[in-house]
């Protein structure tokens, strides 16, 4: 039984994935019609950090393995790689590892772009929202060597931590993520 | 002795890839001498930082019109220009997206926003994108603040605009403003390189 909602929802997303693509290259903003999903949105509860907030989610010290992708729903690099890092939480649940993402799109899209985009997209990562306008301060202080462009994603444990500013296939990112799999 | 040999290979290999992730980076530092471009802008016309015979300076930003940041920025640029232009720090936009992957970005679109937000700067298509990874610019907007010296244009300031993407309002330090005034004043740039988070460039 499970097998089969399982499949179902891979059948779903796949679907959900080739729609979306053609918008967007495009117009990534455009991505969602924004009313249909208006309605139900107001009891989803959407953690909002600064980077005091942020900076202890993005240092635990527990055994497992974070992985960390700095995102937005306005990148489209970004959109196009966000299933893989769900399907990398969804695969390597068992062995420890665990996605954050942290969304960067602005307070003022939140209810109407950043919302509605984790429930249409039905997105079972963690999910929070980064909002801390002095980037010159927390840019350095996450990596040394970012220069601020996303997507960028932090892959640690306890004992390692790498940082990448660039995207990935499904097959690169698990490729990472293998290093630090003992 | 394999062990030692493995290890001393091993480290090799570290320090030489260390090196290579350097030296591709790549980009200008603070003190680099700028290159200079010909490209064509918005309104048909080559232009070039040699054509300035008057500046003491440039405002070199990359951007573009599909960037929400770089959007958010809009204003506060031509405002820059509007400043500093007759100063002798013009404000030059040079787009450096690849227009395949965004349409958006194309000549045509990058006509029609400059027409309706009344740019009074010129607007650069960065043909074949080969200017942007020499200045080592990696997202929109991102900035270099030249200063024309004899040696060349030397890079005094790389960043942001300023502290505040979010808010105009709101913003406490505008870094390009006080390079540039520190310019002005013959005075050394005090915040010489800052951060900000940007759109990736399209390859």
């Amino acid at each position: 039984m499970k097998r089969i909602l399982v499949l179902c929802l891979l059948v779903i997303c796949s679907c959900k994935n080739s729609n979306e693509k053609n918008n967007e290259a495009s117009a990534p903003d455009a991505a969602l019609s924004v009313d249909e999903e208006a309605q139900n949105i107001s009891d989803f509860d959407l953690k909002i950090y600064d980077y005091d907030g942020l900076e202890p989610l993005i240092n635990r010290q527990d055994d497992k393995i974070h992985v960390v992708n700095f995102w937005a729903t306005w990148c489209a690099p970004c959109v196009k790689e966000l299933p893989y890092f769900e399907a990398i939480n969804e695969e390597y649940k068992d062995k420890n590892v665990e996605v954050l993402l942290v969304s960067l799109d602005f307070p003022k899209n939140y209810e109407t772009k950043l919302k509605p985009f984790i429930k249409k997209r039905g997105l079972q990562s963690e999910v929070v929202a980064f909002d801390d306008v002095d980037q010159n301060r927390w840019i350095p202080a996450i990596n040394k060597d970012w220069s601020g462009a996303i997507p960028a994603t932090i892959i640690y444990n306890k004992d390692k931590r790498q940082f990448y500013e660039r995207s990935f296939t499904k097959e690169e990112l698990e490729t990472e993520l293998k290093q630090f799999l003992n | 002795m394999n062990t030692l040999k493995l290890f001393a290979v091993t480290v090799l290999t570290v320090v030489l890839s260390a090196f290579t992730a350097t030296t591709d980076e790549g980009g200008y530092k603070i003190g680099d001498v700028a290159t200079d471009f010909s490209l064509e802008n918005i309104d048909g016309s080559m232009v070039s930082l040699s054509d300035y015979k008057d500046a003491k300076g440039f405002i070199v930003i990359f951007t573009c019109n599909t960037c929400p940041y770089a959007v958010a920025y809009e204003d506060r640029v031509e405002a820059l220009n509007k400043k500093y232009a007759d100063k002798g720090y013009p404000v030059i936009a040079i787009m450096p997206n690849n227009t395949d992957v965004k349409p958006g970005d194309n000549m045509e679109a990058m006509k029609a926003r400059a027409k309706a937000k009344g740019f009074t700067f010129p607007y650069l298509m960065d043909e074949g994108q080969k200017i942007y990874p020499q200045y080592g610019a990696t997202k929109t907007p991102h900035v270099y603040v030249l200063e024309k010296t004899k040696k060349g244009n030397i890079v005094k300031y790389i960043g942001a605009i300023d502290d505040n993407y979010k808010d105009a309002s709101e913003v406490k330090t505008k870094y390009v403003e006080n390079a540039v005034d520190a310019l002005l004043k013959g005075k050394d740039v005090e915040v010489k390189v800052t951060r900000a988070i940007g759109c990736t460039i399209k390859v």
